[in-house]
């Protein structure tokens, strides 16, 4: 084995100081690189050359006044669903490992039933719930509304997209908490660490790289899912696109205009997501992960370097 | 749970300087009977080793002590207490989980698997119980964390996590953060067995340390050298029940049952 190693790599040349290691080539990756650009180009050249497109068109309304206002209602439903979800999601795993069999059914059903219906219907149901109970009385604390004045188009969007989130929410959750050791609880236990400080403190910021990175990718949907509102009627982005093209008849500019603007948002979150993730990892690892930048630049290394003499020869005396 | 204690016995329990006092401890997983009838003292200021073979029980003992595991059977005293349960008259009350936790302030814990936070540094792994369940301020806290970590050694790796650090350094960390609660006595089950031989002696030392303040430590471990050495009393497990004890050095140079000889034949 030895002598081949120096015999069949003609081109490696040995000093007296060890091996010198010949660069891998990686034809491959550049090939595929060079393809897929190109196909890029091709696409990217149809598009900016076919007027229909209406280019101006989706650079006037990018910026206009009320699709502004719809990214920002689409951010405020987003934002506050999620955090409904998250907190529903928290309470709902945290009854689904209770002791209490009552708890953790009550907890199932919920996740049962509001997984099973489609969330455009439980969005109608809620719109239409003055339908089921015209006046909404808090018995206990004397108060009464009026269905109808309270369950506004907004206050039925953020309930259903809400209350849908904290069934998945609570699945992801759970995941996250059952992927602590359980000696944590133990070590927290025995020093005295009472259930909630445990919880709080321990198990969920240990949870939480499990539970980031589908957060991440449920938050990204939520945003997109937001636009299942404009059926009842909420200016957000796909609303207010559709109210300027149905008065223009520019179906295409202004359906590009609102995708252009989710996929700017995604684009933060996917970069806030990053981060977050980052910084959950704190401790897991002895090193923090790469940045992007440098996953890239690791794809391209070529292995440049020189085993020591020790290498060489740990590697002869194990032959 | 049945109780026969009377009051008299329990003024004694008090009264003494008796640590731990187990009657009769019974468990079991199902239909697999664990402890079979444990009596033991333990004196304060004691060290006791708990020895005996794989599966005899010694962990789940241990873990009565803090009621870490609930007891069928027999009553555990610890510093003149019933553990998990209220005493009433002659009525024992399971204890609330609350009441629990403030219980077990007072008795430290060292794991095999260390069981450090590892989201949290070397010095917050220390703080957290005291900041937390004991409420004491941080201040005061960090001052004696960073005493504690000097006495193991461990000062200059307080901003740390527990990751990067090697096994004895996470288990010195560990006993520095039952030792910030001020805790009257410390259990250890097998503090040493999940680390590699050469990091042994730097845990151990720390254990004699400990030991040699006085504080009541029981360990349940397979050093025989440090129950020879620093142990007061040594205690043989098998099969549910304390085969034999006695004085450390006595028991384990010279073994009367056939049992205890068998297993020290094998470790030794
Ligand atoms: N949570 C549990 N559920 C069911 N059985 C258990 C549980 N914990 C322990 N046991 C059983 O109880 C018996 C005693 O276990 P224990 O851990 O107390 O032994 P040990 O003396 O500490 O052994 P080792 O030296 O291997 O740690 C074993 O047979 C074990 O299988
Ligand atoms: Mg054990």
């Amino acid at each position: 084995m030895s002598t081949l190693t120096t015999s069949t790599f003609g081109k490696s040349s040995r000093s007296s100081d060890g091996f010198t290691i010949v660069k891998a080539k990686h034809p491959g990756r550049w090939i595929a690189a060079g393809v897929l650009l190109a196909l890029v180009a091709l696409v990217l050249y149809s598009v900016f050359t076919n007027d229909r497109f209406g280019w101006p068109v989706v650079a006037y309304y990018f910026t206009d006044f009320s699709t502004a206002r719809g990214l920002l209602i689409t951010l405020e439903l987003t934002v506050i669903s999620m955090v409904i979800g998250m907190a529903l999601g928290v309470i709902l795993a945290v009854m689904r490992l209770s002791p209490n069999p009552v708890v953790r059914m009550a907890a199932a059903a919920y996740v049962y039933f509001f997984r099973g219906t489609p969330v455009l219907v439980q969005l109608l149901f809620w719109y239409n719930l003055a339908a089921l109970y015209p006046t909404i009385n808090l018995g206990i604390l004397g108060l009464q509304f009026d269905a109808n004045a309270v369950i506004t188009p907004m206050f039925a969007a953020i309930l259903g997209l809400g209350l849908n989130q904290g069934a998945y929410m609570s699945e992801i959750v759970r995941a996250g908490l059952l992927s602590v050791d359980s000696g944590q609880v133990e070590a927290a236990g025995a020093l005295g660490i009472n259930r909630f400080h445990t919880l709080r403190r321990i198990v969920l910021p240990q949870a939480m790289r499990v539970i980031i990175p589908p957060t991440g990718n449920e938050t990204i949907g939520m945003l997109k899912t937001t636009s299942l509102v404009s059926v009842l009627a909420v200016p957000e982005v796909l609303y207010s696109a559709q109210v300027i093209y149905a008065r223009t008849f520019d179906t295409i500019p202004l359906l590009i205009v609102a995708s252009l603007w989710y996929i700017v948002v995604t684009t933060v979150l996917s970069i806030g997501q990053y981060y977050l993730e980052r910084h959950f990892a704190r401790g897991s690892q002895r090193e923090l992960p790469p940045t992007p930048l440098q996953k890239i630049a690791y794809l391209f290394r070529v292995h440049d370097r020189r085993l020591p003499v020790s290498t060489k020869t740990d590697q002869e005396n194990s032959r | 749970m049945t109780m026969q204690a009377e009051p008299a016995e329990a003024q004694a329990a008090s009264g003494s300087n008796r640590m731990i006092w187990a009657d009769a401890i019974h468990k079991s997983y199902g239909r697999n009977d664990v402890l079979k009838g444990i009596d033991l003292e333990v004196a304060a200021g004691e060290v006791v080793c708990l020895i005996g073979p794989s599966g005899s029980g010694k962990s789940t003992f241990l873990r009565c002590m803090n009621h870490l595991e609930t007891v069928d059977d027999g009553i555990m005293w610890v510093a003149g207490r019933v553990v998990g349960y209220e005493m009433k008259g002659d009525r024992l009350r399971e204890q609330s989980y609350a009441q629990v936790c403030r219980s077990r302030t007072k008795i430290g814990m060292v794991f095999q698997h260390f069981n450090l936070f590892p989201h949290m540094t070397v010095l917050e792994n220390i703080m957290e119980a005291p900041t937390v369940a004991l409420r004491q301020k941080k201040s005061v806290v960090r001052e004696r964390a960073m005493r504690l970590l000097e006495q193991v050694g461990l000062a200059e790796k307080a901003q740390h996590y527990p990751r990067q650090l090697s096994g004895g350094q996470q288990q010195r960390v560990a006993i520095a953060r039952a030792l910030c609660m001020e805790p009257s006595l410390m259990l250890f089950d097998e503090p040493t067995s999940a680390l590699d031989p050469e990091l042994v002696g730097e845990v151990l030392k720390v254990m004699k340390d400990l030991a040699r303040t006085g504080m009541t430590m029981v360990v349940v471990t397979h050093e025989m050298n440090f129950a020879r050495e620093m142990a007061d009393r040594v205690v043989f497990m098998d099969g549910g029940v304390i085969v034999e004890e006695g004085p450390a050095a006595e028991l384990i140079t010279n073994p009367r049952h056939p049992r205890t000889k068998e297993f020290l034949a094998s470790v030794l």
